[in-house]
Parts: C-alpha cells; structure tokens; sequence
C-alpha cells in the first residue's frame, strides 16, 4: 500500500496544482483588468458563470462540439464584458474608486440575481463533450482534464504576456495602465483600449467557465461567487496587474488550500487560504512578484 | 420669484439630488433667497412626511380591508430561499408546493375557498428570513407559513410565528430541536415534513454494519450544514455502537467544488465504505471525484441525495454501489408515488427532487389539517396538524408523533446504472 | 463651544421628537410589526454604516471586513446572556468590547496595508472569522447558536443608534477627527505634520469594530439567532454600499445611505423574486449618477441649520 506521507504529499501537490490552476485562469483576467483599471472587479467572477452559461447552451441546446462552444462563450462573454464596461464603468471614469468598485458590487449582484431568476437557481448538468481519461502514474492519479485545464491557464498566460508586451494593443494597454493622461496626450483611444481589456478578460473568464464546467460537469448560478474571491486573492497574493504573478498566486492558492485539507482539516481550509495572504502582504504588501513602487511625496 | 408648491418641490428634488453648485447655478440667479428656499424646503419635507405617514396609515387600514377579504381565500405564506446560497432548495420546495396548491384549486378549493400563495424570499439569511416571516404573518395576513428549507433559517423565524399563533410547516428542516422547546417539550406551532437528522444517521449506520458488513468507514461531510454535521455525528455513535470503526472525519464546505484533497486524504486510511451526508450539489461531485482518484468503494449518504441530478452529474457509472437513505423514490411503482412525479413533471418539465416532494407533502398536511379543523384559526389549526394520521401523502402515509415529526417510511435506495432501486425498506 | 452645545441639545431635542412620533405611531399600531421591524433594521444599519465610515470615510482606509466584527458582538452579546445568565446592558458592553479588542488586535497589524491590499487582508479577516464560528461547537457551530431571547427594542436600539452617532460626530470634530481626516487626504503630509499615523489609523478602526459589535449584540437579540450565514462578505459589501453611498465621510450621508437601502429592500419585499435584481439596480444607478454619494463628505446638518438661521457664519 503506497499510503505513505510522501506518495500522498505529491498526489496533494498534484490536487492542488489542478485546483490552482483554475484559480489561475479566473485571476488572469482579474489581474488585466485590475491593471488597467486599479478597479477590484468584482463581476469577474460572474462572467466567468455567465460564459459557463453560454458554453452551456452552445452545448447542450444547439449540440454545438467543444471547440466552437468555447469561442462562442468566448465571444458572447467578452460583448457582455464590453457592455458592462460601456454601461456602468465608462461614466465613472473620474469617479472615486471605491465608488465604481460598489458599482462592480452591484453588476456582480444583479447578473448572479438575472441568473437565478431567468435560468433557475438549480445547479444544471453540463454535457460532457469530451470524456475524461484517467491516468495513473506510478501511485498517482492524473485526470486528463486536469492536464487541459493546466495547460491551457499557461497557453494563455503566455499568450497574454505576449499580447501585452509585443502587440501594438499590449502597448497600448500598459501604456494606459502607466498613466492615462500622458497616454491620451501621446494619440492612445482609452476608451477603446479599456473596452479591448475588458473584452479579453471577459473571454478569459468565460474560457475558465466552460472548462470548469466540463471538469466538474455542474454549473449554477453562484458558481462564480467565491472562485471570484478566490481568484483576487490568488492575483494579489501574486501581485496583482503581474500576469505571471496571477499564475504563480493561483497555484500557491491551490496547492495551500490542497495541503491544508490533506494534511491539518479541511474545516479551516479557507481560513488558511486567507491567512497565508495576510501573512505574505504584510511581509511583501505589493505580492510576491510585485515591484516595490516607492511612495510619492 | 416663484411661489407654490410644485416649483419649489421640484427645486427639493433638484438639491437633494444634485449639489449644490448646480443649485446655485440654476436658482441662486434668479434672486431666490437661500434661506428662504430651505425654510420651504423643509416645510414640504415636514408635509411630504404627513402625507407619507397617512399613506402608511391608508395602507394599514387597506391590510384590514385585505383580512376581510379572506373570507374567499384562504392565504398561505411560504418563507423560501429564493435568493443565495441554497435558493435551488428554496425554489424547489415552493415549486413543490405550489403544485400542492395548484390541485387543492383545481379540486375546488378547501370548503369552496381558493388557495392564494404569497411568498417571500429569505436570501438564505436567518435574520431575513424572521423578516420574511414577520412581513408574511402581518402584512399579508397568512394564516400559516411553509418554509424555509434549511434549519437555521427556521429557527429564525420560529419565534415570531409562535408569538402570532401561526402554525408552522417546515418541509425539510432536519434538525432536531427545530420542534422542541429548551425544556424538551414540543413547541405547539411548529412542524416538519421530512425525518429528523438521529433517524436517518441511525438507519445508515445499522445498514453500514449488517447489511454491508463494512468495518471501517471514513466520513466527509458538509461542516457549513447542521443537517451534514448532525447526521455525521449521528452515524459515528451508533456505527461505533455496533463495532465499527471510523478512520477519519473530513469536511467540506457547502458550495466547494473540489475534493480531491479530502478524497485523497480519505483513500490513505483505506476505508471500506463512505458515509457522505449532505445535499445532491456538492454529493454529485464527490462522488465523480472519489471515481476518478481510485475510491471503488461504496458510498453511503442521505436523503439530500434525492435529485436526478445526482446521477447526471456524477456519472451513471459513478454512481454504482451508492446508497442512501430517503422517504421514497420517484421510481417507486406505488401509485401515490408516480402520481405526484407525473403530476410535477407535467407542470415543470423536470423529476422532483427531494425538497419539492417534502414541499408538496407539506402542502397536503396544512390543507388537510383546514379541512379537518373547518377555521384558519391558528391555534386549531396546530391542533389539527397534530393530530394528522394516516394521511395520504406523495411518499406514503404520514402520521405525526407526539414530537412533530412525521412517521413515515424510510428507504434505503441503491444506486444502479443510473436508477434508484429499492434494496431496504424500514418502519412505515 | 456655545454653539456647538447649543446645535446638540437642538439635534438631541429632534431625536427626542422623532422618537416619540415613531413610538406613538408604533403604538397606534399605524406602524405594523413588519415596519417596525425595519425601523429596528435601519438602526442597526445606521449604527454600522457610521462605525464602518469612521474607518473608511474619515480615515480613509478600505475596510470591507465590518461582518467579522458584527458576528463577533452578536456572539459574544448571545453567549453572555444565553450561556453565562448575564444582563442584556452587560452583553452589549461585552459585545462591543470584544469586537473593539478584535479590531485592535487585528487593525495594529494589517492596518500598515494600504488601498486595494487592506481591502482584501479586511475581507480575508471577516472570513476567517466566520470560518472560525462555524468550527466552535460551544457557540452552535454551523446550526447558528439558538434561543436568543429577544431583548431588542426600538427605545434601546433608537437611543444607542443616537448615542453612537453623537460620539461619532463629536470625534469627527475632536483634534483626534481632524488627525484621522488627514490621514485620509494625505497621509504622507500628515505623517510630516507630526501625526502618528498608526495610531489614529488603528484607533478609528477599534472604535469602528467595537460599534459594531454593538449592532452585532443588538442583532442577535433580536432575531433570535446567531448564525455564520448572517455574517458573509455579503453583510460587509450591504454595509459598506451604505456608506458609499450616503457619501464617504459624511455622517448624515451614512444614515440616509442606511435608511434609504433599508427601505428599499423592505419595500420590494412584496416582489420576492424580483427584489435583488431592483435592489442590484438601484445600487448601479444611484453610483452612476451620484458617484461620490449623495452627500459626498459634506454634513447635511449644518447647511441646513445655518441656512435656516440666516446663513449665518459658521463658526
């Protein structure tokens, strides 16, 4: 029997590694769009159940395959994203920030309400398009879905690091994010650049969505609720507006809260999760790739 | 400068609304004196507050007119969880019980009075739901309340049903002392229509032990639900009892997604059985999970895992050797039984789960305690829920004991290929 | 200083007032069980919007942790009296201090985070906490703890809603108020101009905790229960829609923002299915058109009173 503490220790790892990474893939568009913003989106967890939605009806309705469901529920959740900006960020621009993060409050509050109302609060079955193999590696257990979800978190992180540092789009974003006035001065369209953003981060979390709802075949309204939470502590943990940090946080999350459950209880499995956060910013506040930004006086 | 009410409520709304720099812009100029304005500002807020107050009063003497009315209908209130965590146990429960009310209507009503449901939502938050209650004993005058579906949100709302003298169906509240008082003696208006929490575990364990003649059985149950912790700790005394032992004890919280790190942990005490209480939501998921990292052995579990969902979600495959315990199975061939599961699939399009058929079932106790006690008094009304025997309900027949709680039938179903079979029937 | 004396007696003669036309009309039964039962909510609404906007509005620091403390006053206040057979007075000033000791146990460390990171330590904090009820046995655990007697009315919870916001408003404008109000506009500068930043910054924090606490106590003796579910980040994000709302650093603004989101939740109670979708709308709309709230920092007290006196000077 290989129950020994270090044959559970890796299997541990590799549960966490897999639930980090879905916290990888929420918080990588949380992180874009806090970036650009310095807005603590808080709908961002319900866009990413709305693309599950989306991926939902694409699959099970029009019997669409997986691929083709997933640039749909791309699409439809970075217009949705878009749109939320539009409507309720793009007029509060120079507002005080605390003011459009109540804002965010409220879009997350009304599309989690407009979810339960129109598509029912009853968790829904999410047809499996594609079946899971699962592989055992020496005494370890690996799920083929695990493997897709990881990897497709680091597609896209790389693929997000390469937008944001070589594209025209990616300047302009950090551009943006650096100072939007100088940035206006120098002929960048913000608003287009916000919308573009958003439009991404969107897609990303409905990429997320549709995936996590594969692997666990149930989505529900509050599905995004506290992943959402889970997901901005992960980009803070690894500084947030660091792509790569978004990655790293993730996993640490997951694997914290993996060794936690496995190895003390998983009662305070949260708690734990929500400590070590507290513990790290008070020793390294700006996370643990973030620059140290010096105080202006 | 401009004089009467209407210019100067308008200016009211402006300022209250805008600042006051837009104030001075519009107003100021027109030689309208500040303080004049807000001298008559706040003698129309002083009579917008009259009025307000005499609407409030019209709309009192407006609920009375309501009172008279129910002389042609017979007003229930139901307190769900629309909103929230556990809105999906809510909606289900007042799902099933409207379909309750949609038959007594279409039978004629209860003596020639129509059934009107009012509900309210209770955000799956105890204080709203007394709230809830407190707005649907006097505002809408209910005559009795259903809900909510968890037990927390019961005992919230409790004491104020008691103080109203308003009898109280809970569909699904488990926990124990929902209908007792401190002192061990049952508190007079309160009820349920599901089994209580020791019953259940109790079933489990015996079953675990002679009829599976499992030895070692882990435990992971839902440590943010009273219903998962109460039947844990329930399992654990009478499974010890009868010389079994507990490798280990994990938990959950309601809403998590993943297992993996508890499944694992659990697999390393190589236990031969899982007992799993808690709902379908999180059940179904665990159960793929537990499939997925190795753990053939079976899993045993509660009446939450009552819901097609289950098996959808977790896999036909998956979910062989899972058992649990319930009041019935919608695939039960007694005839009250595929009434009431055809009766609900044809007004929503989906098999009952178990919240809706408690729900329905609390909807036949109330309507028939009316009919038998001829008032919507409450005090007699609790009287007559009491006394309730041999009723016929979508599960069977429902007697209470002395406890308000129903005696019925306990199952325990065997999962296979998807279908839910009977392997053990008890009490009844 | 006359004058001040004189604007509070006013003020406390208008509570006075309008106590005794809401007890009257309660009385009178105009005023049904439901609604009084939101007037009680509102009370306790205005308590903590205020206390949470000492912290996040005159001090400037982002706290959206104030669940944790209002679930540590409404344990702390049931087990007193439930467990221990204390009086309800002694449960209040035990709630309210637990909570403030909390605060300070907890503001000391983390309060050296700034913005968006207080921000999610705060919420991270309010969570452990709850995570930390639903494992203690001896407090109810994840049933909520039951059998709360209600001790709750409207007199207490009116006259501590007024005293709480008489101290607030009186520390607004002590030296201590002034310090804390710059540290919110510039801490850097405040810091030179020889202000312990720290210690405001963790004093405004205690107190706000310990007010919650307050409410905390209040709430749970009076819906009969405390349970962990009362006590989610969804509380904290409720209350501080209030403050933000009303207008940070605006006292009056936190009690309109708490009367005004109270009110409209009663009031959709009738559209069950509907009302977190208005309410959610409502909140959207109102920041959109009011981004700074609706007082922003300004009082709404003194314009209107000076107004009303000639416009006098303000002094």
């Amino acid at each position: 029997m290989e129950s020994g503490f270090l044959h559970q220790f890796v299997q541990q790892l590799i549960n966490g590694i897999s639930l980090g990474s879905i916290y990888a893939l929420i918080a990588l568009g949380y992180t874009m769009i806090y970036g650009i913003l310095k807005l603590i989106n808080f709908a961002h967890g319900d866009i990413y159940m709305l693309g599950a939605y989306i991926g939902f009806v694409c699959t099970s309705i029009l019997k669409l395959s997986f691929l083709p469901a997933l640039i749909v529920s791309m699409i439809g959740a970075a217009l949705a994203g878009m749109v939320i900006e539009r409507v309720a960020y793009r007029p509060m621009r120079n507002a005080p920030r605390i003011a459009i993060l109540i804002t965010a409050i409220g879009v997350s509050f009304f599309l989690e309400n407009v979810m339960i109302l129109f598509a029912s609060p009853q968790p829904r079955t999410f047809p499996a398009v594609f079946t899971a193999t699962v592989y055992h590696v020496g005494a370890w257990v690996v799920n083929s879905q695990q493997i897709v979800i990881l990897i497709s978190a680091l597609v896209l992180m790389v693929a997000l690091t390469y937008i944001v540092n070589q594209t025209r789009a990616g300047k302009a974003m950090r551009a943006v994010s650096f100072d939007a006035d100088a940035a206006r001065l120098m002929g960048i369209d913000i608003d287009s650049t916000i919308s573009m953003t958003f439009a991404l981060g969107s897609a990303l979390a409905a990429a997320g969505g549709v995936l996590v709802g594969i692997y666990y075949n149930s989505i529900d309204p509050l599905m995004g609720m506290v992943p959402g939470i889970k997901a901005f502590v992960a980009a803070v943990l690894g500084g947030i507006g660091i792509i790569p940090g978004a990655m790293l946080g993730g996993i640490i999350l997951g694997v914290v809260e993996a060794l936690v459950s496995g190895f003390i209880s998983s009662t305070f499995r949260d708690a734990a999760a929500f400590a070590i956060l507290i513990i790290i910013l008070l020793f390294k506040p700006q996370g643990l790739m973030g620059k140290n930004i010096r105080e202006k006086v | 400068m401009e004089t009467g009410l209407l210019p100067v409520f308008r200016k009211t709304l402006i300022y209250g609304i805008c600042n006051e720099g837009f104030y001075l812009k519009f107003y100021k100029r027109k030689g309208e004196d500040k303080m004049k304005f807000w001298k008559k500002a706040s003698r129309i807020a002083l009579a917008a507050m009259l009025v307000a107050g005499l609407t409030a009063g019209c709309g009192g003497g407006g609920g009375e007119k309501k009172a008279a009315d129910a002389g042609k209908e017979i007003v229930v209130g139901v307190n769900a969880e629309l909103t929230g965590n556990v809105a999906n146990y809510g909606k289900s429960m007042l799902s099933g019980f409207e379909l309750a009310v949609e038959e007594a209507n279409k039978a004629g009503g209860i003596d020639g009075k129509k059934i009107k449901v009012v509900t309210a939502d209770n955000k799956s938050e105890p204080s709203e739901s007394g709230n809830a209650a407190t707005k649907l004993v006097t505002q809408n005058k209910a005559i009795a309340v259903i809900g909510p579906a968890t037990s927390g949100c019961v005992a919230a709302e409790e004491p104020v049903l008691t103080a109203n003298k308003i009898p109280l169906i809970a569909p699904c509240a488990t926990a124990p002392g929902i209908t007792l008082q401190k002192d061990g003696k049952t508190k007079p208006f309160v009820f349920r229509a599901c089994f209580i929490d020791p019953y259940q575990g109790d079933i489990m364990a015996q079953f675990a032990a002679k009829d599976l003649k499992v030895k070692k059985v882990a435990i992971l149950h839902d440590s943010s639900s009273d219903y998962s912790k109460g039947l844990a700790e329930v399992f654990t005394k009478v499974f010890t009892a009868n010389g079994g032992q507990i490798t280990t004890d994990e938990a959950f919280l309601s809403k998590d997604v993943d297992f993996k790190a508890s499944l694992t942990k659990i697999k390393a005490t190589s236990p031969e059985a899982i007992y799993v209480p808690g709902y379908y939501e999180e059940v179904s998921k665990i159960i793929k999970q537990a499939r997925e990292i190795g753990l053939t052995c079976p899993m045993l579990g509660s009446d939450g895992w009552d819901s097609p969902k289950l098996v959808e979600v977790a896999g036909k495959e998956a979910c062989n050797k899972g058992y649990f315990t319930n009041a019935y199975t919608a695939e039960d061939k007694d005839p009250a039984v595929q009434k009431f599961v055809k009766a609900y699939q044809g007004k929503f399009n989906k098999v009952p789960d178990v919240f809706a058929m408690q729900g329905y079932n609390a909807g036949l106790i109330l309507f028939n305690a009316i009919k038998t006690a001829k008032t919507t008094d409450g005090t007699k009304l609790a009287d007559a829920i009491a006394k309730t025997k041999d009723l016929q309900v979508a599960n069977g027949k429902l007697t209470y004991d002395e406890k308000h709680n129903p005696i019925t039938t306990a199952l325990v179903l065997e999962l296979k290929d998807g279908k839910m079979t009977l392997n053990k029937k008890i009490g009844g | 200083m006359n004058k001040v004396r004189k604007f509070d007696l006013k003020a406390l003669a208008a509570s006075a007032v309008l106590f005794a036309i809401l007890q009257g009309l309660m009385t009178a039964e105009v005023i049904g069980p439901f609604w009084e039962l939101n007037l009680i909510l509102i009370c306790m609404n205005v308590i903590l919007a205020s206390s949470l906007n000492m912290i996040n509005g005159f001090t400037g620091q982002f706290s959206i942790g104030h669940a944790g403390f209002l679930a540590v006053g409404a344990y702390v206040g049931a087990v007193m009296t439930v467990k221990l057979g204390f009086s309800f007075p002694l449960a209040i000033v035990a709630g309210t201090v637990a909570a403030g000791f909390l605060g300070f146990l907890i503001g000391l460390p983390t309060l050296r985070l700034d913005g968006d990171y207080l921000a999610i330590a705060t919420l991270g904090l309010g969570e452990i906490i709850r995570i930390c009820i639903l494992n203690i046995e001896y407090i109810g655990g994840a049933s909520g703890l039951m059998g709360i007697p209600r001790m709750t009315n409207f007199t207490i919870t009116f006259w501590l809603m007024i005293a709480v916001l008489f101290f607030i408003k009186n520390f607004k404008n002590s030296a201590h108020g002034r310090a804390c109000l710059a540290i919110r506009e510039n801490e850097i500068a405040a810091d030179t101009m020889g202000i312990d930043t720290t210690k405001y910054k963790v004093m405004a924090f205690t107190l706000g905790a310990s007010f919650a606490g307050t409410a905390g106590v209040l709430f749970s003796h009076y819906f009969f229960i405390a349970h962990p579910a009362s006590f989610t980040f969804m509380r904290s994000f409720d209350i501080l829609t209030m403050v933000v709302l009303g207008g940070l650093g605006s006292l009056t603004g936190s009690i309109t923002g708490a009367i005004l989101l109270t009110f409209i939740s009663a009031a959709l109670a009738d559209f069950p299915e509907w009302r977190m979708i208005i309410y959610s709308l409502a909140m959207i709309i109102l920041m959109l058109y009011r981004p700074q709230g609706l007082f922003g920092n300004k009082e709404l007290s003194e314009k209107v009173f000076n107004s009303l006196k000639g416009g006098k000077s303000h002094e």
